[in-house]
């Protein structure tokens, strides 16, 4: 049985007056890897972004429609945004950890929200470390600086860092975009493995990345959603020309 | 090599000769760009260096030679011993009780008289600099008088004290108005509250000086109820309030150069805005805020105007806040105007001189090698 995490109806998005997404219905179902595919500039950014409400941070934008995650509105007046993204969290498409060290990166969330625990702490930069599958590559440095590893290990030090927190869902702004074919296999490979416990967006340029990692897969264009479906059906068989032709190549 | 070539010639069919790369061309504008540039840069350095050679010169013969001393017996001759001045540099007995403006009047019209206190310092030139180098280290500071003692212990803990004060008062309140305007403010405001407090920033000393003299002293006075109206702490805050719009501007600039994605990072975590700024912007901008601080405490350091008109110029050894204090700068300040070339008094005011260069240098120091990589390594895990 499929839960829906998360829902949207109807719903627009303008950058002042420009239209950026335009009548958004989806259903995205729990703990499964749903992908986002779709040319520069279509929405699939901006509207994985309005998931957890960044894009409040954008002077301008203005939503209309219902976002419901777990059948709550999550631009009703009396959500609290900061607790909104602790359960919706998010890694960015350019790796961003603190200029702190790796333990201090992970034990950041945790600690502002309460634990201060040093056992307790260690614990949990443990265990987001091993679910992120970078602790044996950095057990041993802990106190070094996050700035000094590598992107890929960067980037799964973010994973980790979100993890830390606890969320219910992560979302993945093109995570992979800047790592060689190695680091991206790892991440690819951790990503599956996280859809056990966690339900996962993810927004990607690479047509391979989605068809490899996701089971559900949506194309973008224009700030329409054009096709929602399993991606195996996506890839093989899409019902729209335009899914077909951007996914085979043809434009975009 | 030649593919290049060949490729080449493909692209660019129309072009019959090809670019000759290996002569080397002398392009003047450049030449000359760059040594002018480069002899900007040695001028500067060596006007400095000038400067402190020249300082640090004329500060020697308290430690060596006779000279100076000889000089000064010779000026001395037809001088008469006249203890003035003294007793301006004395006032603390006097300050203690009570003051008002009255006597700050007097100290002034007593030092503007040339005359008598051209004699006076003449007078001190009875002392040979043995005896003026084994009273440096004591705490009075009395270089017009019969007997002159130069003491500058009580100076330095002075000006150090008004410098720890006034930093106290100054690094929070601006760094604070930095973070908020950095992190909180709406851009709108934000274009209001920079432009004006860098504009602070050149506000004539002397004015601010006036102010606390006439204002502050008055409403701390009334505040705090202490007995001596002009202290280090009246002189303290008034050099804050020079200070804030330097540490402000560049701890704002800091602030602002941390990456948005520690910003939305942050946010992302479940962070609050607070915490955000607190937790992630603040210590992520540490080098640029140190900078912004050492950049305050250089600005008070040195500043004279202030210290001349608030602080009272008694020297003191206290620690407390509420005595009046002298500082280095403002003893050279009122008195190199009046001192009589080449006495050991003028030689002790280039010392201070000398003093005050090392210890911003000393400083300066400091922060470059050993608290910022300490510090950096504390904050940043590198």
């Amino acid at each position: 049985m499929i839960v829906e995490k998360i829902q949207t109806e109807n719903m627009f998005l303008h950058y002042g007056s420009k239209m950026a997404l335009n009548d958004i219905s989806i259903r995205i179902p729990e703990k499964k890897v749903t992908a986002f595919i779709g040319p520069s500039g279509c929405g699939k950014s901006t509207f994985l972004r309005s998931l957890n409400r960044m894009n409040d941070l954008i002077d301008g934008v203005k939503i209309e429609g219902n976002i419901l995650i777990d059948n709550i509105n999550i631009y009703d007046k009396n959500i609290d945004v900061v607790t909104l993204r602790k359960k919706v969290g998010m890694e960015f498409q350019k790796s961003n950890p603190f200029a702190k060290s790796i333990y201090e990166n992970v034990a950041y969330g945790p600690r502002i929200n309460g634990v201060s625990d040093r056992k307790q702490l260690d614990e949990i930069v443990e265990t987001a470390l091993k679910n992120a599958a970078i602790w044996e590559e950095v057990k041993d440095r802990l106190g070094d600086s996050a700035l000094g590893l590598s992107g890929g290990q960067q980037q799964r030090l973010c994973i980790a860092r979100t993890l830390a927190v606890n969320p219910e869902i992560v979302l993945m702004d093109e995570p992979a975009s800047a790592l060689d074919p190695l680091s991206t296999a790892k991440i690819e490979e951790l990503i599956v493995e996280l859809k056990e416990n966690y339900t996962i967006v993810i927004v990607t340029h690479n047509m391979q990345q989605a068809a490899r990692i996701s089971d559900l897969t949506a194309f973008f264009y224009l700030g329409e959603l054009i096709e929602f479906d399993k991606t195996k059906k996506m890839f093989t068989n899409p019902n729209k020309k335009q899914t077909e032709d951007y996914i085979t190549g043809r434009f975009g | 090599m030649t593919k290049d070539q060949k490729k080449k010639k493909k692209s660019e069919p129309t072009t019959a000769t090809l670019i000759d790369i290996t002569q080397k061309k002398f392009r003047w504008s450049d030449y000359i760009a760059e040594k002018v540039i480069k002899g900007v840069a040695f001028l500067s350095i060596t006007i400095i260096v000038l400067i402190f050679i020249f300082v640090f010169r004329e500060s020697l013969p308290i430690f060596a030679s006779q000279k100076a001393s000889i000089q000064a017996k010779a000026i001395d001759s037809t001088a008469e011993v006249q203890e003035t001045y003294g007793e301006v540099t004395d006032q603390p007995a006097v300050e203690e009780t009570q003051e008002t403006y009255g006597e700050v009047k007097d100290t002034a019209s007593q030092s503007s008289t040339d005359k008598e206190s051209y004699n006076v310092s003449a007078g001190s030139g009875f002392d040979d600099n043995q005896s003026a180098l084994k009273t440096i280290l004591t705490k009075d500071w009395v270089p017009v008088s019969e007997k002159p003692r130069y003491g500058i212990l009580s100076l330095i803990i002075g000006t150090f004290k008004i410098t720890i004060i006034s930093l106290l008062f100054a690094a929070p309140l601006a760094i604070l108005a930095a973070l908020y305007t950095a992190s909180f403010a709406s851009k709108r405001m934000k274009e209001i509250i920079k432009p004006t407090i860098e504009l602070l920033a050149g506000f004539p000393s002397v004015v601010i000086g006036f102010f606390a003299l006439m204002v502050l002293a008055t409403f701390l006075q009334n505040v705090f109820h202490y007995d001596t109206r002009l202290n280090s702490f009246v002189g303290g805050i008034a050099m804050g309030i020079a200070a804030i719009p330097i540490i402000f501007t560049i701890t704002e600039d800091a602030l602002t150069a941390v990456p948005k994605s520690f910003y939305e990072a942050s946010l992302a975590l479940g962070a609050s805005k607070w915490q955000t700024a607190f937790f992630v912007i603040l210590p992520a901008a540490t080098p640029g805020i140190f900078a912004a601080v050492l950049l305050g405490i250089g600005r008070v350091f040195g500043e004279t105007m202030i210290a001349l008109m608030a602080t009272g110029n008694a020297a003191q050894m206290g620690l407390n806040p509420f005595e009046s204090v002298r500082t280095l700068a403002a003893t050279i300040g009122a008195e190199m105007a009046e001192v009589v070339f080449g006495d050991t008094h003028y030689n002790v005011l280039f010392l201070i001189g000398s003093l005050l260069f090392i210890f911003t240098f000393v400083i300066n120091a400091i922060a470059e090698f050993y608290v910022k990589g300490k510090l950096m390594k504390k904050i940043q895990g590198k």
